[in-house]
């Protein structure tokens, strides 16, 4: 076997797993919070004033961060999913429904901070356009997930069922990242581009680009706690999760 | 710093999504650690009973044994 797949068979080990996620998990949470720390510093205080929306622009560092975790989320639910789904790695199943909360948190503030930034820009918290709806279908997804999950006792079969509803799912995020284009949307378009120019001035863009990375961050240092929690659930009637629970009375 | 917290007349919008923003994630951080806590709980408690089973058990073979002797 090769090198890396034998590493990532060593890392599927349920054991293994929870030591190494227990392990990186405050590397992440500390760099989020640090970078997260900066990047707000730069919006809030160090970015000027936008020159048609005033200091409201500055829910984008909160807002557009979010919107792309919420697909991100997405993205990383359904590739866990699929594994889980072909291969029955009981850690795919784990780490598919512990995206799920976190995706569902990042839709929800995307949706609330979007409201309040509609309000002044646009007169209305709310409007069914392309933008919106489909961001909103995708709140409902992540529910759907979490619900059907939760609704089935054998863990095992609900994750599996759950993760093939992530799995269909997935046609919503196309049509959640290209909606602005496809239709005419009160929403504006896209402001930064990965290939070419963004439109934004560097003192807006840096901490745009921070507060995405620390939210990423995040993201993974979230998953690593939940999959600890998931696996244990799954796994605690094993020899190593006894071993763990006797060896440390207040683990 | 006044000025800082009106944000250009734009303070009930811009800070209610900071806040929401906190909130939700501080809620994603702390679900999990309570869960964790309550499943520790409850695999303790499983671990203790069957303990107590085994060592029943044990007593009752024993005081089976003194019977039949």
């Amino acid at each position: 076997m090769n090198i890396i797949p034998l590493w990532l068979h060593k890392l599927s080990s349920p054991p293994v797993f929870y030591r190494f996620a227990g392990a990186l998990r405050p590397w992440f949470l500390w760099s989020a919070l640090i970078l997260g720390t900066a990047a707000l510093y730069g919006g809030l205080v160090l970015a000027p004033p936008d020159y048609q929306q005033g200091d409201a622009f500055r829910i984008i560092f909160i807002h557009v961060p979010c919107a792309w975790m919420s697909l991100f989320a997405y993205f990383c639910m359904a590739v866990a999913a699929l594994v889980a789904m072909v291969w029955r790695i009981k850690l795919a199943e784990v780490i598919a429904m512990e995206c799920a909360p976190i995706g569902a948190a990042f839709t929800l503030i995307t949706l609330i901070t979007g409201s309040l930034w509609g309000k002044p820009m646009w007169g209305t918290w709310w409007t069914w356009d392309a933008r919106l709806t489909s961001e909103l279908v995708l709140l409902f997804l992540y529910l759907g997930v979490i619900g059907l999950f939760n609704a089935i006792e054998d863990r095992r079969r609900g994750a599996r069922a759950a993760s093939l509803l992530a799995l269909v799912g997935i046609v919503n995020l196309p049509i959640v990242h290209y909606s602005v284009l496809w239709w005419n949307t009160l929403h504006q378009g896209q402001t930064v581009n990965l290939i070419g120019q963004s439109k934004i001035a560097p003192a807006m863009l840096w901490p745009l680009l921070m507060m995405a990375l620390a939210t990423h961050l995040y993201f993974v240092a979230s998953l690593l706690a939940r999959a600890r929690v998931g696996l244990l659930a799954v796994e605690g009637g094993k020899q190593w999760a006894r071993e763990l629970i006797a060896e440390k009375a207040d683990a | 710093m006044h000025d800082f917290l009106a944000m250009g007349g734009y303070a009930m919008y811009v800070w209610p999504a900071y806040a929401v923003f906190f909130i939700v994630l501080a809620w994603d951080w702390i679900a999990p650690a309570l869960r964790r806590r309550e499943l520790l709980n409850e695999l303790r408690g499983r671990m203790a009973r069957e303990q107590l089973r085994r060592q029943r058990a044990a007593q009752s073979n024993t005081q089976q044994e003194g019977a039949s002797a």
